[in-house]
Formats: structure tokens, sequence, C-alpha cells
């Protein structure tokens, strides 16, 4: 699910496609340009170290399908007290298709009350977006979630 | 040009978790996308988004170009006292603009 | 999506014979008829539901503040549209209409520029720019829930014609004309879209293809770059000519600006 066998034929044919356009803007991307799960691996060490991951806690909600990947909301939330003593201090999302890995990075606090961010992301395709959260001990969380990014009939931006 | 929507409440009780909401006029554009004449649109997005009650930095979100144009967050705080809620962000070059809420805390 | 680029071909290969594609002699409403919202997905219609997430009203807001800016010299557009006979209430669904004074065609962002010329003594806004993009907004946002309802009579009669015949003729690589999809195949896939009935009643829309605000010129800009056609320029007489069109043909639908589409 995170990856499609067909992607380079598919960006061949949506470049193609553009090419033959009048006029627009291009959202066609170079090849090689994609993010990879290994990318988003290592962009998840960059924020938070090479530490273990534990699965749980944290969910993402992320709409079945999209019709369009500019802007796809999605929100994102740990399990926490948020207590002084016990709280979420940061939460990355991380794509494993887009051209850069990192898409946000939050920092919170025991005075957030509670671990839930909304915001709306880009999804260059269908792919599983990953959330990690780092809690005050230290101990990381992840969890994920993936939708489906449909190709629009139209391509002239 | 920077132009921001916030939805807060004004007022609330003390210890009261509350949503705060902000949307941002801003076209995060990737540098990806090529223009009508072919050549490459650069890169202009807001990098930094920080939400500044009592004092304190109460949410920051480091962003990249991932986050849809137009930025939209939905978050939490918890009222302590009445006062300002500041919105600041921040693009690549530097340049910010704020915006504050006022809440009464009873 | 290769059954998409099928369904293409298919409606591409229909088409090979006259230029033309018939018109009905009365004016074509699509039964029932469906608003571009009907088309889009749950999550794309949540959007458009939410007034404070839908990113158009960043646009509807910044059109709100230039109807009531003074200059200093001349009135602000809310100094003539109080209350009453000039209220803009339901305006918007009654556009494009003719301008009594030229005699000419126009639609909301001409109006406003007429408007800004003859009583404002401000230079007219450039088509598509941000300012009149929000002023056109607010306007059109005013009349949301309003039914359309267009004159299509005396000076407008050639008018709705030639946006009839534009609507009808093939045109572009794919040689296909707007009634194809959007009479003979709204309801079906083409890729991952669903062709909707093809009307403007939410426009400017917040495409998420745009990633911004843009008018129903800009629409049919694309529409006509997605056949291979040349586009003709926003603000154009054949496009107005269209918008028209558009407008008897979405007779009764009511106006949604601002809308959001995919």
């Amino acid at each position: 699910m995170t990856d499609m066998p067909d992607r380079p034929s598919a960006i061949a044919r949506r470049t193609f496609l553009l090419t033959g356009a009048a006029a627009g803007l291009s959202t066609a991307l170079p090849l090689g340009a994609m993010a990879d799960a290994a990318d988003a691996d290592a962009a998840i060490r960059e924020i938070f170290g090479d530490k273990p991951i534990n699965d749980g806690r944290v969910s993402v909600k992320l709409p079945p399908i999209a019709e369009n990947g500019n802007s796809v909301a999605i929100t994102v939330s740990a399990e926490s007290p948020m207590s002084f003593d016990d709280h979420v201090t940061r939460m990355a999302i991380v794509s494993p298709r887009n051209p850069i890995a990192d898409i946000a990075l939050f920092k919170l606090g025991p005075r957030a009350g509670k671990a839930e961010i909304s915001t709306r992301i880009r999804m260059a395709g269908t792919q599983r977006i990953r959330c990690v959260a780092e809690m005050s001990d230290g101990s990381l969380w992840q969890g994920s979630a993936s939708t489906v990014v449909t190709l629009a009939a139209c391509l002239i931006g | 040009m920077a132009t921001i929507r916030i939805a807060a409440p004004d007022t609330a009780s003390a210890g009261d978790v509350i949503e705060l909401k902000a949307l941002i006029q801003h076209p995060m554009e990737t540098g990806y996308r090529s223009g009508p004449d072919g050549k490459r649109i650069e890169r202009d997005i807001i990098e930094r988004f920080e939400v500044t009650y009592d004092s304190e930095t109460v949410f920051e979100a480091d962003l990249h170009p991932g986050i849809a144009a137009n930025p939209i967050f939905t978050f939490y705080t918890r009222a302590t006292t009445s006062g300002p809620i500041e919105f600041k962000w921040t693009d690549q070059n530097g340049q910010s603009w704020s915006e504050t809420h006022e809440l009464m805390v009873e | 999506m290769k059954s998409g680029i099928a369904v293409v071909a298919a409606i591409c290969l229909a088409a090979c014979g006259n230029d033309r594609v018939a018109a009905p002699d009365t004016p074509p409403q699509p039964a029932p008829l469906k608003s571009g919202y009907a088309f889009l997905q749950p999550q794309t219609q949540a959007l458009q539901d939410d007034d404070f997430a839908n990113p158009s009203f960043l646009w509807v807001d910044r059109g709100e503040a230039l109807f009531q800016e003074a200059d200093g010299i001349t009135d602000a557009c809310s100094d003539c549209h109080a209350e009453g006979a000039r209220s803009l209430a339901s305006a918007a669904a009654h556009y494009p209409q003719i301008d009594q004074e030229s005699g000419r065609l126009v639609n909301i962002e001409g109006r406003i520029n007429l408007c800004r010329e003859r009583y404002q003594d401000r230079p007219p806004l450039t088509y598509e720019s941000d300012d009149l993009l929000a002023l056109t907004a607010y306007v059109a946002h005013l009349a949301r829930g309003e039914p359309v309802s267009v004159d299509i009579e005396g000076a407008a009669a050639d008018w709705y014609s030639r946006g009839e015949d534009y609507f009808h003729t093939r045109r572009g690589q794919f040689n296909l004309a707007c009634t194809q999809c959007h009479d003979e195949n709204w309801g079906k896939k083409l890729r991952g879209d669903t062709i909707s009935q093809g009307h403007g009643t939410g426009f400017p829309a917040y495409r998420l293809e745009w990633q911004t605000l843009g008018s129903l010129h800009r629409r049919l800009s694309d529409c006509d770059a997605g056949v291979r056609a040349e586009p003709r320029a926003l603000g154009s007489d054949d496009y107005l000519a269209v918008e028209l069109y558009l407008a008897r043909r979405a007779e009764g639908l009511a106006i949604e600006t601002p809308g959001v589409r995919r």
C-alpha cells in the first residue's frame, strides 16, 4: 500500500499529458524526487534520535480516499494525561512518498491539555502517513493511516 | 500579504481545555511546480507557527512544503488566565506576522 | 485509471463528424439538476460546509474589507450599497446581465470594475487579481442560497445564443464540446473523477487543484486547455457568453459561493 509498482510509468504519462497542455501549472515531479520508506525512517531518526519506537498510543486520522492530494485533512492524536509529569513533548508527521519525508513537527506540553492536532497536508500519491510522538519520559510511540489519492481527469492547473 | 482567521472562545473557565483554530493565507509554494512559462516556481513557505499565551509558548510547529497551501491548524490549550493569545507565523525569509485574540478567563 | 482514458477515447470517437453538437430548442437543463457540490468526495464537501476551514473565506473577508474601504476621495462600495434598493443581498443570482448604460453583458467582475470607473474614479482591477476575486467572492457570497435566475431576453438574447453555441461546439485536439461531458456523460467516471454537470454556482471557488481561489472564467479556461483547445482570455466575450448560458442552464440552483471544488 505504501508504494505503487507502476509509479514510474504513471509519472511518465502525467508528464506526457502536461507536455500537451496549452497552459497551466505543472504539478509533475522530476523522477527520483520522491522520498521512500527509508527516507521516512531517516527523517524520524533525525528528529528523535536512534531510539526504539513503540507501536500504539498514537492515532492518525485520514480519509480513505482523497480526490486531490494537494490538501488532505489529517488529525493526529496521542493518548496522554498531558500532566506536568506525563505529557507529549513532540509529534512529527512523516511521509514515505512525498518529495520531502518531513511534513510537520509539533511541539507541545502539559499546557496543551490535549494532545490532538488537525491540519491539512499534501500527499504526492497513495501512501501510509506516519506520526511519531515523543513522551516526557523520552519514549517514542507511533501510529499511521493511509489514503488512496485518486487521479484527476483534468490535469491542467 | 498575509491574513489569518482565528477561531477561539472569547471566554473560558480556568482549567478548561479550549480549542484554537488558525487559517493562514499563504501559498506554501513547494518549489516543485513550474509555471506556464515552464520555469520552476521558487519555494515560498511558512516555516514556523507558534502560539504564546500567559507568558509561555503553548504550541509550536515547524513546517515543510508537505503542509497544504493556506495552512490550517486546530489544537488545544488549557485556559489559565485572562489575556492575549498571540499567533505568530514566520516565513523562510524570516518575515513574520502576528495576530492576537483576547481570552477572558473567569 | 486506464478505464478513465478509455472514456475520453470513447467520447472522442463518438464525436466524429460535425463541429457542432445539436442543441435542443429549449434550454437544456440536466435532470435532475445537481450542483458541482454533489459530485465531490464527502471530505471536500465538508470543507465547503465549514465556514471557518473553507479557505475561500480568506478572500471573502478581504472582499468585505475592500467593500467598506473609503479612500478619502470617493465613496466606499458600502456607502451606496447599504440596505434597500441597492442592497446586494441577492444581486449575484441575477448575473451576468446587460448593463443598461453600455448595452453590454457584464458579470460581477465586470460590474465591480464599472462601478469603480463610474462612481469611484478608481482604475479597474485586473481579472483574477486577488482584489477582484475577493470583491467578487464577497458580493457573490451575499447571495448564497439564492436560486439562480437570469434574463436572456432582449439584448441578452444574442449573448445567450453565442454561449449556447460555444457550449455545443467541439474544439481542441480532443475534439470535444462542453455538452458531451456535462450534458451527455455527467455522473460517469473519468479517471478518478465523477463528471459534473458543469455548473458555475460555486464560483469564485477554491479549487484544490489550483490551491487558491479562482474565477469561473479561469475554470472555463482550464476546461478548454483540458480538451487541448486554445483557451480564451479571462473576461473575454466568449466566456461572458458561456457564463450567461451556464447561468440559464443552472436556473433554480442555489448560489454556493464560496465553493470548494477538486
